[in-house]
């Protein structure tokens, strides 16, 4: 008599809290392949259910130092390797040991922030309305339509001479740059083909003159700030935009931009912006798209491991001095680590106490351990022993 | 042009749900452990915010996993 699929599915769901969701989807499939019998599924199951018990972490496991040394051991190839790989990309972009460096001191900003924007359907198939986006994207200020800009002394007045090449290919019209000039206070201006003369009604000194001309060619005039420069790729059906300097903020934003994909190698901007599980799955997947860039692989075990750590409190927090490390409750394990006389120094004038809890401090002073076999405490109850005893003698 | 974004929908950010208070008490007790000891979540960080969740919450975080398909995380919802 063969067990039907609702019967295997109804035994499955009974073992929801014992078995992660992967291996019984993994085992619903295989077993609604096979003809069973209600004995050969109990035993299928028992056997499962043991070897995942095997598989697990034990108690007591030091699973930091083997993280640590599992992405220390991949990393030392990585410095000698990153060399060859340097500025391939368009983009130049810091990879390598450089980077997973900056991504777990949790860097406030990275060296070279850059984005990965994807466009919604629509946008991502026609290739002029993705250009139609990443001309809004990137920011431009008024110097970069210039070919020069001069003070004239004399007549008093700042000339600026436009690249009708630039200005054409930026699909900038001269009356938005005039309507943004005329917004400033104090000036009029004067068009003479692509000469543009902005006149001050005071007279002004050189110094004056030249602090208006720098304040004329910073003019914002369209696109996001902190995009300096964008790409347009085409990466098999869709149209892709990279960017160098990353808001992710304003850009979600920006219509025809696919909310759910687009990303940015900012981590701490993530965590701003989507929160910190966002923050958390991002320093995974940096780290390991950064490992997978060098041919190498590290199991994702670990870098969930360093990313859950580092991302506990609610924000991002580096690795070491003045992050995990540096916030161990034990005066001798921080003091161990580094800047170790600052650390002793502080613990006496604050009168701190050491609880001799952790792993460091026991090494320190030489007793036992709290790890793997030494987790293991055994208590005596004593009743029952003298209980016991008492028995014996009678 | 500008447009009012759901950060929930991006693929980085997991599910988040707020527990209730039966919920939350049957979850420390089953791990045997305080408020305190779980991860915490900023009252500002903006999944918070969303769900509108206060502090001493606990907040269920249905992440997905590639070693163990889905898994169950717990934060706490703090002050700064």
């Amino acid at each position: 008599m063969h067990l039907s699929r609702e019967e295997i599915d109804a035994r499955l769901e009974e073992l929801r809290d014992k078995l992660p969701q992967s291996i019984l989807e993994e085992l619903r499939q295989e077993l609604h392949r096979a003809k069973l019998t209600k004995e050969a599924l109990e035993s299928i199951i028992e056997e499962v259910l043991k070897r995942y018990e095997y598989a697990r972490v034990e108690p007591g496991e030091a699973v930091g130092v083997v993280a640590a040394q599992s992405m220390g051991e991949p990393s030392t190839q990585m410095t000698m390797r990153t060399f060859h790989y340097a500025g391939v990309a368009e983009l130049n972009v810091t990879l390598g040991l450089p980077r997973i460096i900056e991504i777990v001191d949790a860097r406030k900003k990275p060296s070279t922030p850059m984005m990965t924007i994807y466009l919604e359907e629509e946008y991502a198939r026609d290739k002029e309305k993705a250009e139609q986006v990443a001309q809004e994207i990137e920011t431009l200020y008024l110097e970069d339509l210039l070919e020069k800009s001069e003070i004239d002394i004399v007549h008093q007045r700042v000339n600026l001479y436009f690249d009708e090449y630039e200005m054409r290919r930026r699909k900038v019209e001269m009356e938005e740059v005039l309507k943004k000039l005329g917004s400033i206070k104090g000036v009029s201006t004067e068009v003479a083909g692509n000469v543009v003369s902005v006149i001050p009604e005071k007279t002004s000194s050189i110094k004056e003159l030249r602090k208006l001309e720098n304040r004329v060619k910073g003019i914002h005039l369209r696109g996001i700030k902190d995009i300096r420069r964008v790409v347009l790729r085409r990466e098999g059906e869709e149209y892709v935009i990279y960017t160098e300097g990353s808001n992710l903020k304003d850009v979600l934003r920006i219509e025809g931009v696919d909310i759910t994909r687009t990303k940015t190698n900012d981590i701490t901007e993530i965590q701003r912006v989507l929160g910190i599980e966002a923050g958390r799955n991002a320093i995974i997947n940096e780290i390991q798209d950064t490992l997978n860039e060098q041919g190498l692989t590290v199991d994702v075990r670990h870098l969930m491991l360093v990313a859950d750590m580092m991302a506990v409190d609610g924000t991002i927090k580096a690795i070491g001095r003045h992050g995990v490390s540096g916030e161990k409750a034990s005066v001798l394990a921080r003091a161990a680590f580094e800047i170790t006389v600052d650390h002793l120094l502080h613990a006496a004038v604050a009168g701190e106490y050491e609880e001799l809890e952790g792993i460091v401090e026991n090494v320190i002073v030489g007793r036992p351990v709290k790890l793997g076999t030494g987790m293991v405490e055994l208590v005596m109850r004593r009743e029952l022993e003298e209980a016991k005893e008492v028995k014996e003698a009678e | 042009m500008r447009r009012v974004v759901d950060i929930s929908k991006h693929e980085l950010v997991p599910k988040h749900e707020v527990m209730s208070e039966e919920e939350a008490k049957e979850l420390l007790e089953r791990l045997n452990i305080t408020k305190g000891q779980l991860p915490k979540i900023l009252k500002s960080d903006p999944m918070v915010q969303k769900i509108k969740a206060k502090p001493g919450d606990i907040i269920k975080i249905t992440r997905k996993s590639p070693t163990a398909g889905t898994t169950i995380y717990y934060r706490v919802v703090v002050n700064e």
